[in-house]
């Protein structure tokens, strides 16, 4: 059954090229052919974990299944299954939160142009991703880190009639594009170093590597989950991100594209751990992210865009767990994320579907009006939160108790902070959205069963998907995908209680502010409007950014564009000048008069006789 | 060859004296060739330079050919020059002025000149060796045996040449009427 | 005694001034008489070589009864030439011909 684990990442495929060369006139067709690619991706994931179990692969014994791809001389890559508890358990994360997406953007997407266009993509998006994941080496995930960049630029970009839309999608791909320049680099670097791409053979050769090699690798490395996973400073393309449908944002903040980057911080894992230095630089970058995101999704309005930068925030969260050492609380984490928050998003694609808005000042009282989507929402706001015993509980506590335990007491202040800033926000939105005054002439109805129901599942998954890590289960989470030694997290009461109690505190705090006035507009612009500017204004990075653009480079390429036209061209025009001005004196010799050009040969001859009769002549003896 | 008779001795001053005699009169009227103003003395003059040239012929003992000279050069050719000179007089041009000088006559001079330098250096800088043999009394029946046996082909190509040239030259001058 | 230098010299004098007559001046008969001139000399000078380098031949005859008519050719053709040029121009001055350019 392992065996045939390379069918998961090609169904998926196979299905693009069905809808898009075959069915896609036919819309229901189309997105059948989607979904039931995707569900026997599933299928076949499941079976692979389970196989996983049984047959007790594990991290130090995984299973590896290559095939050699292309080989020159010195030159050989692989294409292979690399099967692990890791890859078993993303695989599953992946497809189960994209087969519930896909099912949900049936009803969704119901109506649109671009239909089964969306489907095709969806299945693309989905098969890269399974590909990245099931990779056995580098060179194979970079090349389905990029189809993954690819297909999110397409499906940011799915209105292309809206301006905005195509200019995020340019901007995720060029801000992409520098981390995976990053990566491709620190790929080539460990193929320099090492002379191979695969995981496995790496590993061994880190052994006894030269440290400022293996650092700046790694660094070079983390380049593309930056940019992949939304970090700082790269992070600005998710929230703009946004401009997709709203499948496709929780498609791409769950399932397949930011989790590439964290789960490249895994399978490399070893390399980072081999470069302490990197390794920190990866925490601090994901600490730091972790709380300006959350510090941003503060005074948002636009309900994907607070989902978007807590994203972001909880990205950082993952990162920094990667980085204080610890992969089993990153990949906790990122497994209950992928269901919180895609169960975030399609809450909120139901609300807009509903709705046609977006801004949480102007909803309110959907509480009443749309029940499932409410109450799957507020799931999903309490297990972001981080309340016992949803599902985020258990990770995020996971994450605190490894940056408190492995005596990163900076980072766990900051990363507690960001706790209740996230309940906060995220509560924020609840109280607003959901039980604020009910605006003027609206009626919120309940969406279609086929968007429910993934609703329902993805929260029921919100809730118990934390206990396989929990404290309390005896051979969870920790024991199953580790790097060096199991994990089994002792439960430690204080980190517990302290981050209990903040979670509390962010939601008490947001009923204080939001839900017992139900302000109409958002006050923090009342008390303190410069903060609120600069958080609204996400402290003007991406402000700095456009003015690095307009003033550096595009500075540069006019004083490139004015070398270019008056010095490289002068210098050719000058000499085409020469030539010509030469041309135009050297002319007046072709007189064009016979007699001239017969003196010019007969003077030729003389000279050319002198010449010849110079040793006769005695000058040359 | 002569001996060293009165005869012999007349003989050779009769073709000293001829030769620079001739040679004058041939240099001389080349000059004036080019010299004179009035493009029909330049064609008398041509003529005499000419006959001078067919008088150093016959000092060669090239007898044929110094009648070849007279009758081609001298008779023929000059007398073609003359008729293109009438042909193309211009009413209103007077014929004292018919023959200038060019722009480029200082630097066509001092071309000429340096050619000339270099060929007399050159000539009298190597000492001659005279060849055997003795120069037939006639030359046309060693000619005429020369140009049937040995030299047929290049007779029968100088014949279509001239034939080739004439009808070209017809050609030329009579086209525009058409 | 006159030898073969002396004649090679009145040769080279004629091509000499049969050049500068070609070259200087303007009316276009006169370029050809001057290129009469040096085909006559060369035409002496195959005489000369002849004569005194090798007597019992006539060689140096039939190279100059060749050059003969490549002279009556060329002064034929020449002058069908110039004539044409006049008849079209109504003049004989190169001075005034300059289309020998571009």
């Amino acid at each position: 059954m392992i065996e045939l684990a390379w069918l998961i990442p090609l169904l998926p495929a196979i299905a693009f090229f069905i809808i898009i060369f075959l069915v896609r006139p036919l819309r229901l067709f189309s997105a059948l052919t989607a979904v039931v690619a995707i569900g026997l991706s599933f299928a076949f994931s499941l079976a692979v974990l389970a196989e996983v179990i049984w047959r007790g692969i594990s991290m130090e014994q995984p299973l590896e299944l290559a095939s050699r791809w292309l080989a020159l001389p010195g030159l050989t890559v692989e294409a292979g299954l690399l099967i692990d508890p890791l890859t078993a358990v993303m695989l599953v994360v992946v497809t189960s939160v994209s087969l519930l997406v896909a099912i949900y953007s049936i009803g969704y997407m119901h109506g649109d142009p671009g239909f089964s266009v969306f489907f095709a993509y969806i299945s693309l998006f989905v098969s890269s991703m399974l590909g990245l994941v099931v990779a056995n080496n580098y060179f194979q995930m970079f090349f389905f880190w990029e189809l993954v960049g690819l297909c999110s630029y397409l499906l940011i970009g799915f209105y292309l009639h809206r301006p905005t839309a195509v200019a995020a999608n340019i901007k995720a791909f060029v801000v992409n594009r520098i981390g995976d320049f990053g990566f491709m680099l620190g790929t080539f670097m460990l193929f320099l170093g090492f002379g191979t791409f695969n995981f496995l053979e790496l590993a061994e050769a880190f052994k006894g590597a030269n440290p400022a090699f293996l650092t700046l690798t790694a660094l070079l490395v983390f380049c593309g989950p930056v940019a992949k996973s939304a970090q700082f400073p790269l992070h600005v393309w998710l929230p703009d991100a946004m401009e997709g449908p709203t499948p496709v944002s929780a498609l791409i903040h769950a399932a397949t594209m930011v989790a590439a980057g964290v789960y490249l911080l895994a399978r490399g894992f070893i390399l980072f751990a081999s470069a302490p230095q990197a390794q920190l630089v990866v925490a601090y970058i994901g600490g730091f992210t972790a709380i300006l995101a959350a510090t941003m999704a503060l005074a948002q309005e636009d309900i994907k865009r607070i989902l978007a930068y807590s994203t972001i925030s909880q990205l950082g969260y993952m990162v920094m767990a990667m980085g204080v050492g610890s992969l089993t609380a990153g990949m906790f984490h990122l497994t209950t994320h992928a269901f919180f928050k895609a169960l975030l998003f399609l809450a909120a694609g139901s609300i807009y579907h509903a709705l046609d808005e977006l801004n949480i000042y102007r909803m309110g009282g959907l509480a009443k009006s749309m029940k499932i989507t409410s109450g799957t929402l507020v799931i999903g706001a309490l297990a972001l939160a981080g309340v016992p015993p949803f599902s985020g509980f258990w990770s995020k506590d996971e994450i605190l108790l490894a940056a408190y335990s492995h005596g990163y007491a900076g980072l766990y202040v900051l990363a507690t902070i960001t706790a209740f800033l996230t309940s906060f926000y995220i509560f924020r939105l609840v109280f607003v959205a959901l039980f604020g005054r009910e605006r003027a002439a609206f009626h919120a109805h309940e969406a279609p069963g086929v968007m429910t129901v993934p609703l329902v599942l993805l929260a029921v998954l919100a809730v118990v998907a934390g206990f396989v890590g929990a404290p309390f289960v005896a051979h969870g989470f920790g024991s199953f995908v580790y790097f060096a030694e199991p994990e089994h997290a002792v439960p430690n009461i204080t980190v517990m209680a302290v981050s209990t109690a903040v979670a509390l505190l962010g939601i008490g705090g947001a009923w204080w502010v939001y839900g017992r006035r139900q302000p109409a507009s958002e006050p923090l612009a009342a008390v303190a409007p410069a903060l609120h500017r600069l958080l609204y204004h996400r402290y003007y990075i991406d402000d700095f950014y456009l003015w690095i653009f307009r003033v550096i480079v595009l500075g540069l390429g006019a004083a490139f564009n004015w070398c270019e036209r008056h010095v490289v061209d002068g210098i050719f025009d000058g000499l085409a000048d020469c030539i010509r001005a030469s041309g135009r004196r050297l002319r007046r010799v072709q007189v064009g008069r016979l007699q001239s050009y017969a003196l010019v040969i007969f003077a030729a001859v003389v000279i050319i006789v002198f010449w010849m009769a110079l040793p006769v002549l005695g000058g040359i003896r | 060859m002569s001996g060293f008779t009165l005869q012999g001795i007349l003989a050779n001053v009769y073709e000293t004296g001829a030769f620079w005699l001739l040679s004058l009169v041939a240099l001389g009227a080349a000059l004036a060739v080019v010299g004179l103003k009035n493009i029909v003395h330049s064609a008398f003059s041509l003529v005499l330079s000419f006959v001078a040239m067919a008088g150093l012929f016959m000092l060669l003992e090239a007898d044929f050919l110094a009648m070849v000279q007279l009758l081609v050069y001298a008779g023929a050719i000059s007398i073609l020059l003359v008729f293109a000179i009438m042909l193309t007089r211009r009413p209103e041009g007077k014929m004292q002025e018919s023959n200038p000088f060019g722009r480029y006559a200082l630097p066509a001079g001092l071309v000429a000149f340096f050619l000339f330098l270099a060929i007399a250096a050159l000539v009298l800088r190597v000492s001659w060796v005279s060849g055997p043999g003795v120069p037939a009394a006639s030359t046309v029946g060693p000619l005429a045996e020369a140009f049937l046996t040995t030299y047929v082909v290049p007779l029968e190509v100088a014949a279509i040449l001239l034939l080739v040239a004439l009808v070209g030259a017809i050609m030329l001058a009579g086209g525009g009427k058409r | 005694m006159i030898g073969l230098g002396h004649y090679l010299v009145v040769a080279g004098g004629l091509f000499a001034i049969g050049l500068f007559g070609a070259l200087a001046k303007r009316n276009a008969i006169a370029i050809l008489m001057g290129i009469e001139l040096m085909l006559n000399a060369v035409n002496l000078n195959f005489i000369a070589f002849n004569r005194f380098l090798a007597p019992a031949q006539v060689v140096g005859h039939v190279f100059a009864v060749c050059v003969i008519v490549v002279a009556a050719a060329e002064v034929a053709v020449g002058l069908a030439i110039v004539l044409g040029i006049y008849r079209r121009h109504l003049s004989t001055d190169v001075e005034h011909f300059d289309w020998l350019k571009w």
